[in-house]
């Protein structure tokens, strides 16, 4: 019974990534075909092309016109596995975001598991020690970090010559630390844990059977959040730091507004955000029903 | 109001009063060159050295903090509005809007806040006179940036819907508009403040990001992210420390900030 409750949920929450990551790329289609110029291409103005040529380009980028023509058209070779071409880089995008794809997973990914293991190794110290120097230490580096704008932290990691996703971890950590901290802080004040701490009982038994229960489902909750933060943080590292990933890419697309590439990185960006909200949703589920 | 708190408040109000003083301070302004002395180290000249185009960067940086410190709470001023729009309006109302509305917050919280900054800047005219861009930054964080403040209203307006004090207006025959604008809205305030602070705090560095992209504030008109991208430069820190002073203008007055912010934030 449980288990189709589960099934249930995630056949529920499935229609709605669909829909949400439909609507992300065609809301994304839409600005760009809004924005101011979209109709200049920067190769009409080269003086070696005929009006032949001219025409050509011209023809080629007509499908755009419309949006709900071109999403349309998007749409069925996405279900042939094509997912367009990419106007600035003039390859196919399938390939741009293969080859891209590894790099942005690593910076993020690397980036993302060292933030979580430096911000939750301080997190439990400040709970488990209640030392006042770790409450000190704990405040003062998130407070630093969270201070500093992502592109500068991306900056000074070029300065200093450290790999990006050391950058990723820095921006992505004052996040994780000052929500688990709390969340920690307030777990371990509930009377039932006091209770227990009365009764004698230590401290890793205290966290694993008092604590965790209680904090868990929202530092998995917190886990689907970070990725999306993580990917966010990738774009001004990848951009500054030249890295070749899908943030680079993304701030490319941007700039030389090219539509399929555009719409492409919206969808995979909206998809993958959406997956690891679904998937703490999902876990939070399975771990704590009640909770969720 | 505690000790922390006030000293951050004052430390605001200090750097706020200081770029409204630019003018006198820093007399020779933004823009001038001094083409005999460009990337020239700190003097009693110019307090903070020169640019690589020779502009005195103690006047920039007063300047800069200006934009900066004027446009954020503007542009808090706008989302916070979209907020109540979005959130506010569809969690009084409920049923089909607050499902609508919730999707269509959904959707925006669903992409990271810098790759839309990113996308929709870059989809706005670059070339453009200074005042524009600056303009066009700022209200286009001020027109993106509602999407959690919604979620929040949306959630605060809803459990209003049902309050004891909600119901019985409803019985003594308060309907539709008024019910909202006189009963729901002006229990929203504390939310609505809350909002509003913490929006500056993550518009400020949002625009720095968008500065130091090459999508922010055009030149010569100065913002901390613009003078911010004079780090790409950066030999080492040991060298020219004085071209930190930005940054750590920028952490002085977001750390003032986070206390400010530290019991709104629980508010929230």
């Amino acid at each position: 019974m449980q288990l189709l409750k589960i099934l249930r949920h995630a056949a529920r929450k499935v229609l709605a990534i669909g829909i949400l990551v439909l609507l992300g790329g065609l809301l994304s289609a839409t600005l760009v075909r809004l924005a101011p110029g979209f109709d200049a291409d920067e190769r009409e103005l080269d003086p070696g092309l005929s009006t032949d040529s001219v025409r050509a380009l011209r023809t080629s980028r007509a499908g755009e016109h419309k949006v709900l023509t071109f999403y349309a058209g998007y749409l069925r070779g996405i279900l042939h596995g094509d997912l367009g071409t990419s106007h600035a880089l003039g390859q196919p995008v399938r390939e741009l975001l293969k080859e891209r794809w590894p790099v942005t997973a690593r910076v993020a990914g690397v980036g993302l598991l060292l933030a979580w293991i430096l911000a939750t190794t301080l997190a439990f110290s400040v709970c488990l020690v209640r030392h006042p120097a770790y409450e000190v230490l704990g405040t003062t580096a998130s407070g630093a970090f969270l201070c500093i704008p992502a592109a500068v932290l991306a900056l000074l990691s070029v300065v200093v010559n450290s790999p990006g996703y050391l950058a990723v971890a820095l921006i992505v950590f004052p996040k994780i630390y000052r929500y688990s901290r709390n969340l920690l802080v307030k777990s371990y004040d509930l009377p039932h844990v006091l209770a227990a701490r009365a009764r004698g009982l230590g401290e890793i038994r205290i966290l694993a059977r008092h604590v965790l229960p209680v904090a868990g489902p929202q530092i998995i909750a917190l886990a689907g959040v970070t990725v999306s933060i993580a990917l966010g943080a990738a774009i001004p590292v990848e951009a500054l730091c030249g890295l070749p990933g899908v943030g680079q890419l993304a701030w490319q697309a941007a700039l030389s507004r090219d539509l399929p590439l555009l719409v492409n990185l919206t969808a995979i960006v909206t998809l993958v955000t959406l997956l690891a909200n679904s998937w703490a949703d999902v876990m939070i589920h399975m771990l704590s029903p009640r909770e969720a | 109001m505690n000790a922390v708190r006030k000293l951050s408040c004052a430390v605001i109000l200090v750097v706020c009063a200081l770029s409204l003083g630019a003018g006198w301070l820093a007399p020779s302004g933004y823009a001038k060159q001094f083409r005999e002395t460009p990337n020239a180290p700190p003097s009693r000249q110019h307090l903070l050295g020169t640019d690589e185009v020779g502009r005195d960067r103690f006047a920039r940086v007063l300047y800069g903090t200006r934009i900066s410190l004027v446009l954020a709470p503007a542009a808090a001023v706008v989302s916070t509005a979209l907020a109540v729009l979005v959130g506010g309006l569809p969690g009084y109302l409920g049923g089909a809007w607050l499902r609508l509305a919730r999707g269509f917050t959904d959707l925006f919280l669903s992409l990271p806040w810098l790759f839309l900054l990113i996308t929709v800047r870059a989809l706005l005219p670059l070339n453009v006179s200074p005042v524009v861009s600056v303009l066009i930054t700022f209200l286009i964080l001020g027109i993106l940036g509602w999407a959690a403040s919604a979620r929040v209203l949306s959630t605060s307006a809803a459990s209003l819907r049902s309050s004891d004090f909600v119901l019985q207006a409803r019985a003594s025959g308060v309907h539709g508009p008024r019910l909202f604008l006189v009963h729901v809205l002006p229990n929203l305030k504390p939310v609505l403040y809350a909002q509003f602070w913490i929006s500056i705090p993550v518009f400020i560095l949002s625009e720095a990001n968008l500065g130091i992209l090459g999508l922010g504030v055009a030149e010569p008109l100065p913002s901390w992210g613009g003078l911010l991208r004079e780090l790409e430069g950066l030999i080492s820190f040991r060298e020219e420390p004085w071209k930190l002073a930005p940054l750590l203008l920028l952490i002085v007055v977001m750390t003032s900030f986070q206390m400010l912010l530290s019991g709104e934030e629980v508010t929230a």
